[in-house]
């Protein structure tokens, strides 16, 4: 399994390569040091289209609330109940058990645009 | 911790100075005041009226039979107990008020006689107009000096503040589409625009697209010319910016948006920072709000009334909501009907009830013609000026992005980037303002710097308060950069210490003490 990132500080996790593929979405331990304080996340319902890039949750902390976007185009399957009781999650385990949805993958090619772990650490150090 | 009898905690953080443990939790004259709830008694009264008189039911079962539980004052008890917590609140009438985008200035005792005269305050809006001569005689001279002050051929007065100016003019845009057929449905919105600006845009069934901001903090402009085309209805921008930077390439910026055949959008909140020296009709505008409330010093703070006219280019004045005020061979009268024997039939609609905010129209007529044509281009001058001296006295100190690009307008924009390494936040910096004794500034807005700290000293400010002002915003700093640890837990001398935010909206407590548990 390999993690993903986009220039908006979200991570994807894909389990296998390929169109139909399950990948699991969330933002980075960067993001959330950004916001402070998560206080409630609006997370997507299964069977929901996403297009990459679209705007597919919303997360709100005592700062700001910021849109959440798809970091590929595919279908929501799940999203996390465990951040409706405990929005905290974000903040303790943002790459972990804060995840916010999961989705299959409409097209695969759209991988090949996102940042390795090194790639996205150099971003964020460059910011 | 030390309680009161309420539960309260009463004694100050070690580190202090002071540990004030007082049998009533009052610390001298600041006093501790629990909820009306928490002491009132359900079976008090203030008042000893008659038994109501029976009367015929006529809520169909829906009437309470419960008891209500509102407690029972003597006059004297609730007379204190809003008193007490009166004197907790921070108020323009106490000192600056540098809240950045709220243009929090005084409000001049005139311009409140004049809104209680009784021909003005007793009327109603159903009266007949012809009794009403004098006050549609109001809005028709405060129309013409909104129209003069903008170079604006018409202007609608019934919008109730700034959002709903921008619902007014969006609408007044989406109609002059729809009466020539155009299906175009995208709107550009600036980065340094009002974050209202969008939300209306979406509300009226627009698309809305972003566009950068350059390194000055204005539009970046070729970007924006680079987007428009045949699928854009309208260019959305605020002048002078959240930033509080003026957007020099405006009338370039309507010329292209016009000759694409969209509209200009202009969030006039600002307008305070130009009036009397820039006309926005200049500058190719279409639509611009103006707020009342701010430019033109009506009550606001004190949580309203808004009031938000919008004024309208040539293009889009047909299309002005009703009812609005137009002179006829019999004196004034207020058009009511959308329709041709009106002659108003293109007209998008009626957006509140009555013809707007009265009361907010004296005065702000009353503050227009106590300053007069040459004191109100002052007010801007001298709104300028204020907001300047604060960043130049400020910069060496605190991060200020957009200093290099000139001088600012009517409020001054810090970040937080100085303090990098503390730990500390603008938060912190805006919690030890409060022992101070301000009302901070607005933090974490703008969006486009980090850690936003936007003050607006306004026109009203003497140097003197300006430079106590700054006195306290750079022995702060001074003292947050020197001893960060010192500071996480300001403030100190509030009646309420730090409040736990993150707690507060993850389990928000509702309800009374009682009803909590």
């Amino acid at each position: 399994m390999s993690r993903l990132y986009t220039q908006d500080h979200e991570w994807i996790d894909v389990a296998a390569k390929g169109s139909g593929a399950e990948a699991t979405v969330g933002i980075t331990d960067y993001a959330q040091g950004q916001l402070g304080d998560v206080v409630f996340v609006d997370l997507p319902d299964a069977g929901r289209a996403v297009t990459k890039g679209g705007e597919a949750a919303v997360v709100e902390s005592v700062k700001a609330a910021s849109d959440v976007y798809a970091p590929v185009s595919g279908t929501v399957t799940e999203s996390n109940p465990a951040l409706a009781d405990d929005p905290s999650l974000v903040n303790s385990a943002p790459e972990g058990d804060g995840w916010f949805f999961k989705l299959t993958l409409s097209d695969a090619s759209e991988l090949d645009g996102l940042m390795d772990k090194a790639a996205y650490d150099a971003f964020v150090a460059s910011l | 911790m030390a309680m009161n009898d309420v539960g309260r905690p009463t004694r100050l953080v070690a580190g202090t100075g002071a540990v004030a443990e007082t049998f009533t939790g009052n610390r001298a004259l600041m006093l501790e005041e629990p909820l009306l709830f928490e002491r009132g008694s359900l079976d008090t009264s203030g008042v000893d009226l008659p038994p109501v008189p029976p009367v015929p039911d006529r809520l169909g079962g829906l009437a309470r039979d419960g008891v209500i539980g509102l407690p029972g004052f003597s006059e004297p008890e609730a007379v204190r107990h809003y008193t007490r917590l009166s004197r907790q609140n921070y108020a323009i009438d106490l000192g600056i008020f540098p809240l950045g985008s709220c243009t929090m200035k005084h409000n001049p005792r005139l311009n409140e006689k004049m809104a209680r005269l009784p021909g003005f305050a007793d009327i109603h809006p159903l009266q007949p107009q012809s009794t009403v001569q004098g006050a549609l005689e109001l809005i028709d001279v405060l129309a013409d000096w909104l129209m003069k002050l903008t170079g604006m051929p018409a202007v609608a007065m019934s919008p109730k503040a700034g959002a709903h100016g921008e619902l007014c003019g969006m609408l007044a845009i989406r109609a002059a589409l729809d009466a020539r057929g155009d299906e175009r449905r995208v709107v550009l919105v600036p980065e340094s625009a009002h974050g209202t600006n969008p939300a209306t845009a979406a509300f009226c069934g627009f698309t809305v697209e972003n566009i950068p901001a350059n390194a000055r903090g204005r539009v970046d402009l070729d970007a924006l010319l680079a987007r428009l085309g045949p699928d854009v209805a309208a260019v959305m921008i605020t002048n002078p910016n959240t930033c509080g930077l003026f957007e020099p390439d405006l009338k370039t910026i309507a010329d292209a948006v016009h000759a694409a055949g969209g509209y200009v959008y202009c969030d006039g909140a600002n307008f305070n920072a130009i009036v009397g020296r820039v006309r926005p009709g200049d500058l190719g505008v279409d639509a611009m709000h103006i707020n009342l409330h701010k430019t033109f010093s009506t009550p606001h703070g004190g949580g309203g009334p808004g009031s938000g006219p919008v004024v309208l280019s040539a293009a889009l004045a047909p299309f002005a909501p009703i009812p609005f005020v137009r002179k006829t061979a019999n004196g004034l009268e207020l058009v009511e009907e959308d329709t041709a024997a009106t002659h108003a039939a293109d007209s998008f609609g009626r957006m509140v009830a009555f013809h707007g905010q009265m009361g907010m129209f004296v005065r702000a007529l009353a503050y227009m013609m106590s300053h007069g044509a040459d004191g109100l281009r002052q007010v801007a001058e001298d709104a300028v000026l204020n907001a300047n001296y604060v960043l130049a006295s400020l910069k060496d100190l605190y991060t200020a992005p957009f200093a290099d690009s000139g001088p600012c307008m009517h409020e001054a924009l810090f970040s937080d980037d100085f303090l990098d390494g503390t730990g500390l936040t603008t938060l912190d910096l805006a919690k030890a303002l409060i022992d101070e004794g301000f009302h901070p500034m607005t933090m974490y807005f703008p969006l486009v710097v980090h850690g936003a700290m936007l003050v607006e000293p306004t026109e009203t400010e003497s140097k003197a308060n300006l430079d106590q002002l700054i006195g306290a915003m750079r022995h702060v700093a001074t003292q947050m950069l020197a001893d960060p640890d010192a500071w996480r837990a300001a403030p100190h001398f509030a009646p309420r210490r730090r409040l736990d935010e993150t707690l507060a909206a993850r389990r928000p407590v509702l309800g009374y003490k009682d009803e909590a548990a």
